[in-house]
């Protein structure tokens, strides 16, 4: 079996005098999409910005591909080929939309082909393409955070609730453009509550709660057991 | 126009229209407005636009507060002193007390960055105002060195001095020196300013915009924030270096008062504000509109208190010792009415 492109071993984080991450064990594919799932506040956040390297594990140990970056900076750790989606919209407001991708391209001038691929992934930003992305909406301010990360071929994207608090019809689109990158070849570790989502897009699955994972496997069979979905996420019938 | 500007056009008719009554007013100043008084408010109006541009790069551009701006504007002033006293009047030391006042801001800056914003920005704003007070006692105190708090007077190069005579006259002002050192003061301003313009314009000033808006998202991006801040705050003594350097040139004389003091600091601070954070055009409006003030409020406002004698309270309050009440009020109101500067406001309402 190959080596996961992300693999964390007993990972504990702490913030302040909170211990928000306690042993997390983790794997993510190559070439898949990683669902890490769960209730709110249970450290799933925690989790994407300690890969990043913005909260600094206090034990265990985080590889990519192999090679260690727990101690590592972040732009260390971007450079990498890591891709970091926030869940607030982390863009640059005073910048154009073209200058958050001119700026996201860290390892030289944008591939055209590229942007053609992105742009046919979330045609807005073609037509705001020299606009302040502060004045973007709430769904294209998402489509260029996504859009930043996928300018470059990473290899591995953390995305963190990309279709929180989004229109369904902008929510139908994120989901077209992670399928497009997930048939690009990435690795993916996706925060998502949106279980329909979830269950479309994941290949395996991450169940964490009280900052430990307690459930890992095919994203299928979470999606097809709503007792054990009941058991570790309390998700009733509606929520599906 | 658009590769001279760096791309970064006025973007505001208004606004482009007084950058352009600024510039040829600046650029024609000893024949428009002929008098020393005139043309001394002209030369600082120049160093200070290029001063407010080099700390704008480091405030507006890259959220730094430091407060050792001053520190560098008189590292350089220093600079072209200290090599003109020891080397004589001539253009070498000008150059080499130049290179070596931008060299020893910047170096200093590298330090003092290093030291304190790889923690936070804060501290580099604590750190500097210590660093600013301990050389300003420094100089006060290597009395032998720096002329104490007298300061040095010395000689420029023959060709820049009034009795240096290159022509009889033209359009009545005198061809001499002192219109040659005016012309080195517009003109290095002008290519200082133009430079400062393209580094913000440059792949590098927008990487300084994005930390200023969210460190943590630029370095999740790859970019390592502490060398970009140190970068800016090194590019930035050098101009105000530079600036200073400028202005030991025009007044042929420094002193802790004229190129070190707090006063000066919360000028450019002042400057900053009212022209407008995080655009360089804000440098040029806000050093233009305070130097004016500075040097022409007091005189309009005697006039103002001559024309209204007679009335009770009015004159008592135009008063020309009030001048810096008014020019406190003026600032309020500027900041009340145009929030983000006059800039800011021109562009918003174009």
């Amino acid at each position: 079996m190959s080596e996961p492109m992300l693999r964390l071993e007993g990972v504990f984080t702490n913030i302040a005098q909170y211990h928000i991450l306690r042993g997390v064990d983790l794997e993510v594919p190559r070439g898949r999409v990683s669902m890490l799932l769960g209730r709110n506040g249970v450290g799933k956040t925690t989790t994407l910005r300690t890969v990043i390297g913005h909260w600094r594990a206090h034990g265990g140990r985080i590889t990519l591909d192999g090679q260690d970056i727990t101690a590592m900076p972040t732009p260390a750790i971007a450079r990498a080929g890591v891709g970091f989606v926030p869940e607030d919209m982390g863009i640059f407001a005073d910048l154009t939309v073209e200058e958050n991708m001119v700026l996201a391209a860290v390892s030289g001038p944008i591939d055209s082909a590229r942007l053609d691929w992105v742009f046919s992934a979330f045609p807005p930003l073609k037509t705001f393409w020299k606009s302040a992305a502060g004045n973007l909406s709430g769904g294209q301010k998402q489509m260029l955070s996504i859009a930043r990360a996928m300018i470059e071929k990473r290899r591995l994207y953390l995305i963190d609730e990309p279709t929180k608090g989004l229109a369904p019809a902008i929510v139908a689109t994120m989901a077209r453009a992670l399928r497009e990158l997930k048939a690009d070849g990435a690795s993916i570790l996706l925060v998502e509550q949106n279980f329909a989502v979830a269950k479309a897009l994941g290949d395996t699955a991450s169940v964490m709660d009280d900052g430990r994972v307690v459930w890992s496997g095919a994203m299928a069979e979470l999606g097809r057991d709503a007792d054990l979905q009941e058991r570790l996420m309390g998700l009733s019938m509606e929520a599906r | 126009m658009r590769a001279v500007l760096s791309g970064d056009m006025p973007r505001s008719r208004v606004l482009a229209l007084i950058l352009a009554v600024i510039l040829v007013a600046l650029a024609l100043a000893p024949f428009l407005f002929p008098g020393v008084r005139t043309v001394d408010t002209a030369a600082r109006i120049c160093v200070f636009v290029v001063l407010v541009a080099s700390y704008d790069l480091m405030l507006g551009y890259g959220g730094i507060v430091s407060f050792a701006h001053t520190m560098f504007f008189g590292i350089g002033a220093y600079g072209i002193a200290l090599a003109s006293t020891h080397m004589g009047r001539g253009f070498d030391a000008l150059i080499v007390g130049a290179g070596a006042g931008a060299l020893v801001a910047a170096a200093l800056a590298l330090v003092i960055g290093l030291f304190s914003l790889r923690v936070r920005a804060i501290f580099f704003a604590m750190i500097t105002l210590a660093v600013a007070s301990a050389v300003a006692v420094l100089v006060s105190q290597l009395s032998g060195l720096t002329g104490g708090e007298d300061g040095l007077t010395f000689q420029t190069p023959r060709a820049l001095s009034p009795a240096f005579r290159f022509g009889d006259s033209l359009l009545g002002v005198k061809l001499n020196g002192k219109l040659l050192v005016y012309y080195l003061v517009f003109v290095g301003a002008l290519i200082l300013f133009l430079l400062l313009l393209r580094v913000v314009n440059s792949p590098f000033g927008r990487v300084l915009q994005a930390i200023r808006e969210n460190d943590f998202r630029a370095e999740a991006i790859g970019y390592r924030v502490v060398y970009y801040r140190v970068a800016a705050t090194c590019l930035s003594a050098s101009a105000a270096a530079l600036a200073g350097s400028l202005y030991a040139i025009w007044l042929r004389y420094v002193g802790p008062d004229t190129v070190l003091s707090m006063e000066i600091m919360i000028d450019i601070l002042l400057m900053v504000v009212i022209g407008g954070m995080g655009t360089m055009y804000g440098a040029v409006i806000g050093a233009t509109l305070f130097v004016l003030a500075q040097n022409y409020l007091q005189a309009l406002m005697g006039s103002a208190s001559g024309l209204v004698e007679g009335v009770p309270v009015l004159p008592q309050l135009l008063s020309a010792d009030r001048w810096l009440l008014w020019l406190g009020v003026l600032f309020v109101l500027s900041v009340y009415f145009f929030p983000t500067g006059v800039v800011g406001r021109l562009r918003q309402g174009r």
